[in-house]
């Protein structure tokens, strides 16, 4: 047994011990590691790590439910967590919704946490850093290197239990010329697939490309998303689209078995693909959630209590404050559908020779960029925010580069946009005219989500402001 | 083992391992905070964490460490750990670090609290958010939400040049929302503000919001916004109520005078700033109407405290005077490296972040109008209030909000009500047009400010009363 597992199924008991039998308790308990190495201006400026360990307990007792959380993990702490949490459910009000606790259920075990990213030193974090500055060669450089291992466990009075770890490692990193920026970003399960040199080369050609730029009037404009970009799609759609609460309350787009993306649109929230625990904060078992298939809104994600009221079963996204803001997936892959994306854009080309040097970085993005006749490349979007959740309209900006395609080549760096658009609407039927075929998993803000996905290319996209306003 | 003894030890442990200079903050945090929909509790939680970071100064690399134990050993452990962080900074090395001096204060402070909100009953908080959120649903809200937060942090700092102090900060606030789901979109109405007001206060600032009495209105409004016609597009004057200029406030001046940002150390995720130091002092940022402070000794608001989180003093500072920038956002070694003898705005989001430049109180001073005036004084405009969005590129210039509500002025009055209300503008030209500012201030309190890698979330407060601008772009849609 875990020492995580142990804490956990002590939890529980102290609360049978306290409460009574009938009171039922669901405890998770995660130990964290993490470290981020941080630089700007081509130099280390910020350099942490963080030792953490967390106990998270909902209680529900006599038809009141409460939850508490802490950090001590002695008997004088975890038994002070129960007696508060007791309290809180003596005074929270009845609870008739409560939907129970998982029962003891199999726990898929996940992929195997890579123990030399686990507890990697900071030495090798700024190795990292130190190729990647170099690999700029005279440009500014700024970014991250960060390692994360969480270790949890879960017990709750039904008598199922859990355990599991996981571990990630993440690249975001900016080259600078000028006023210029490009970017690499890049999330994987090993430090070891972090290549700082190649990432750093990367941002630099980029850059470079985006260098002397040109303002374009606002207007629509058929692009090419870089995976980046692309994941900012993905982000918005979880929080405001697939989030179950969201759609209980007729606040989402989603509609499931309706048609809303265009074919080529498959989306699927898939945690056991990388870098997560292998269940939720209730225990749940975490699987593959098929959002949209081939275009057709299939499902949208739940918690034990949003799924009761729904009629239907948790789908594992349990998490602290799930109740309030509602069940997010947050490991959304964006998968190519070669049968039915356009056939020439899904065929590899080499980089692009003519045009900006540097502004296509990968066969990926250089065939959807060679069938476009007029448009633009954006690598990356920036302060996204919702104007109208149920036609998800976003706000935002493009960063780190944008390029104006002639006749399927980069001919000009462009200054940044604001656009003004509805996701949906943007992924809707007949406007995806193609799909990379090599996703990149991006990182997100927190360890443990991430969006992965090829570069984009759409009909249409919304810019509603220069630079210059 | 008292908690100033934890913090001591990790100190010593630092510079033992060869750092020249430590510190570190050990936090005790209580959290709390109940949301309710429709009538009903949704969520009760509570929180308690304590821990000690230890940040080391090797040579001129940082390092930090931080760990939920405070006996003797895991303290020095950890002084340790993070004087082998900043050791390894040294690989990819940069210019000379050096601190603009801190007096050694040897000091207690706590914010002022006359009903505290932990000891509020929890019946009683309960019973305020359901009855506000069922008179809304009465009123036809669709869905009806209430919220309240409190946070009560202890925090104790030593440093290796002497700063012992401990502080107290009990933080709380609250608000409710009324949204109304229509065919293809929603609407909301909000009270006092989006997720409510906050400081650092006791209870009696719930108390005072008196959420209840304002919920059959907004809930009235967020109906009503349904079938109101859209906000026109186009330029016009502008006239922004407080809780709004508040948010453009924190976007648009508070971010933008941050110096960390100013010097390139935040580039790859918040972004930089458009400001350039060579023009601080110089640099015309807005309207003569607009004298914007750094003031965290404001008694009540949500950014104040007695000493920063690297022990140096609350002091209030200019930013903009006369619409002339004149001051920055900064830290002891932010500070040294841009030449200027002050910092004072570092803080950390609880005992595991590093401490770093944040906000404090950045607010307008208040003008010589009222609101009645400036409606009565604009012949054609539009009055917006409460923010729903806000977005602003990485160097704080180009933005765009939306609000909830909008109101048409004609001819010196408040007219009909306006629908999905936006604007957009450039910060400085955006500034350089406000010709009208109130003299209403009320000192907004923003609890979910992001920065930082690792994420933090900063607590800010901002002085702000309504104002016009003009020549103004409204009504962006998608």
């Amino acid at each position: 047994m875990s020492a995580e597992l142990g804490i956990a199924a002590g939890v529980v008991d102290l609360v049978r011990r306290t409460a009574g039998a009938d009171a039922e308790a669901e405890v998770l308990v995660t130990r964290t590691d993490l470290a981020l190495t941080r630089f700007a201006n081509s130099f280390i400026h910020q350099n942490v790590s963080e030792t953490g360990v967390s106990v998270h307990l909902r209680l529900h007792v006599d038809g009141r439910t409460a939850t508490g959380s802490g950090n001590r993990v002695d008997a004088d702490g975890l038994a002070a967590l129960v007696e508060r949490t007791r309290a809180a459910a003596r005074l929270a009000p009845p609870d008739p919704a409560w939907p129970g606790l998982t029962a003891p259920t199999p726990v898929p075990s996940g992929p195997a946490a890579d123990e030399a990213t686990a507890f990697a030193s900071p030495g090798e974090r700024a190795e990292r850093v130190r190729a990647f500055v170099d690999a700029v060669d005279g440009l500014e450089a700024a970014g991250y290197c960060r390692t994360a291992y969480r270790s949890g466990a879960f017990a709750n009075s039904a008598g199922h239990t859990a355990a599991g770890s996981a571990a990630e490692a993440a690249m975001d990193g900016i080259a600078r010329a000028g006023g210029a920026d490009g970017v690499a970003r890049l999330c994987a399960d090993r430090l070891a697939d972090l290549d700082g040199a190649a990432l750093g080369a990367h941002a630099a050609a980029k850059a470079r490309a985006a260098a002397d730029p040109v303002e374009l009037p606002p207007g629509h404009y058929e692009v090419v998303l870089e995976p980046a970009a692309v994941a900012d799609l993905l982000q918005n759609l979880a929080w405001f689209g697939f989030n179950g609460k969201r759609y209980a309350e007729r606040q989402s787009f989603a509609e499931p078995g309706t048609a809303q993306f265009d074919p080529a649109v498959t989306l699927v929230d898939d945690p056991l693909h990388a870098g997560t625990l292998p269940f939720d904060l209730e225990g749940t078992p975490r699987r593959a959630l098929p959002l949209v298939e081939s275009g057709t809104t299939g499902a949208v994600a739940y918690d034990r209590r949003g799924a009761a009221e729904a009629g239907t079963g948790s789908t594992g996204h349990g998490m602290p404050g799930s109740a309030t803001f509602g069940p997010i997936p947050h490991n959304i892959r964006l998968l190519a559908d070669p049968g039915v994306a356009d056939a020439d854009a899904t065929v590899a080309a080499g980089p692009v020779s003519a045009g900006v040097t540097g502004a296509v970085g990968d066969p990926d993005t250089a065939a959807l960029v060679a069938g476009m006749r007029r448009g633009l490349l954006v690598s990356d979007f920036w302060y996204t925010r919702v104007l109208d959740p149920k036609q998800l309209v976003v706000t935002g900006l493009t960063r780190n580069g944008v390029w104006l395609v002639e006749d399927g080549v980069p001919t000009r760096a462009v200054r940044d946009f604001r656009f003004t658009e509805s996701y949906p609407r943007a992924l809707g039927p007949g406007r995806v005219l193609g799909l990379g075929r090599a996703p990149v998993r991006q990182p997100g803000r927190v360890d443990g989500s991430w969006y992965e996905a090829p570069a984009l290319r759409l009909s249409s996209w919304h810019f509603t402001g220069g630079a210059s306003g | 083992m008292s908690e100033f003894d934890a913090a001591t030890a990790a100190v010593q442990a630092a510079l033992d391992a060869g750092a020249r200079y430590a510190d570190a903050r050990v936090m005790h945090r209580r959290y709390e905070s109940m949301s309710a929909r429709n009538g009903d509790i949704e969520e009760l939680s509570q929180d308690e964490s304590i821990g000690l970071g230890v940040r080391a100064l090797v040579g001129s690399g940082w390092g930090f460490h931080a760990v939920p134990d405070l006996s003797d050993a895991a303290a020095r452990d950890a002084g340790r750990r993070a004087a082998a962080i900043a050791t390894a900074s040294a690989r990819v090395p940069g210019p000379p670090i050096d601190l603009v001096p801190s007096e050694a204060a040897v000091a207690s402070w706590a914010s002022e609290c006359a009903v505290d909100p932990l000891g509020v009953p929890l019946s009683d908080k309960g019973d305020l958010l359901v009855r506000a959120t069922a008179t809304m649903r009465e009123h036809g809200a669709d869905l009806a939400e209430g919220l309240y937060q409190i946070w009560d942090t202890t925090k104790w700092f030593v440093s290796s040049e002497g700063h012992r102090i401990d502080q107290h900060i009990r933080e709380c606030g609250g608000g409710i929302s009324a949204t109304s789901i229509g065919d293809g979109e929603t609407q909301r109405r909000s009270y006092p503000s989006y997720r409510g007001q906050y400081g650092t206060t006791g209870w009696e600032l719930v108390t005072s919001l008196d959420l209840a009495a304002h919920a059959a209105r907004i809930a009235e409004e967020s109906r009503e916004l349904l079938t109101a016609p859209l906000c026109p597009a186009g330029e016009t004057d502008l006239i922004l109520g407080g809780e709004q200029l508040a948010l453009q406030i924190h976007e648009s001046v508070g971010h933008a005078i941050e110096l960390d940002r100013i010097l390139g150390w935040e580039a790859a995720f918040a972004g930089t700033s458009w400001l350039d130091l060579a023009r601080l002092g110089s640099l015309r940022y807005g309207s003569e109407l607009m004298n914007v402070t750094i003031d965290p000794t404001i008694p009540g608001a949500l950014g104040s405290f007695g000493y920063d989180d690297e022990g140096s003093p609350a002091v209030a500072r200019d930013a903009v005077r006369e619409g002339r920038w004149v001051g920055v956002l900064a830290g002891r070694d932010s500070a040294a490296v841009a030449g200027l003898d002050y910092g004072g705005s570092v803080r950390a989001d609880g005992w595991a972040r590093l401490p770093m430049v944040r906000m404090t109180n950045v607010g307008l001073e208040p003008g010589p109008h009222t609101l009645d005036e400036i409606i009565a004084a604009t012949d054609d405009g539009v009055l917006m209030d409460i923010n729903r969005s806000w977005s602003i590129d990485d160097k704080r210039l180009n933005f765009q909000f939306g609000c909830e509500v909008g109101w048409e002025v004609k001819n010196g009055r408040r007219g009909r009500m306006l629908r999905n209300p936006t604007y957009t503008g450039i910060g400085p030209v955006f500034w350089r047009s406000m010709d009208m500012l109130s003299s209403e201030t009320v000192a907004w309190g923003t609890p979910n400010c992001g920065k930082g890698q690792p994420g933090q979330v900063g607590h800010t407060g901002h002085p702000a009363a309504p104002a016009r601008f003009r020549g103004v772009r409204v009504g962006v849609r998608a």
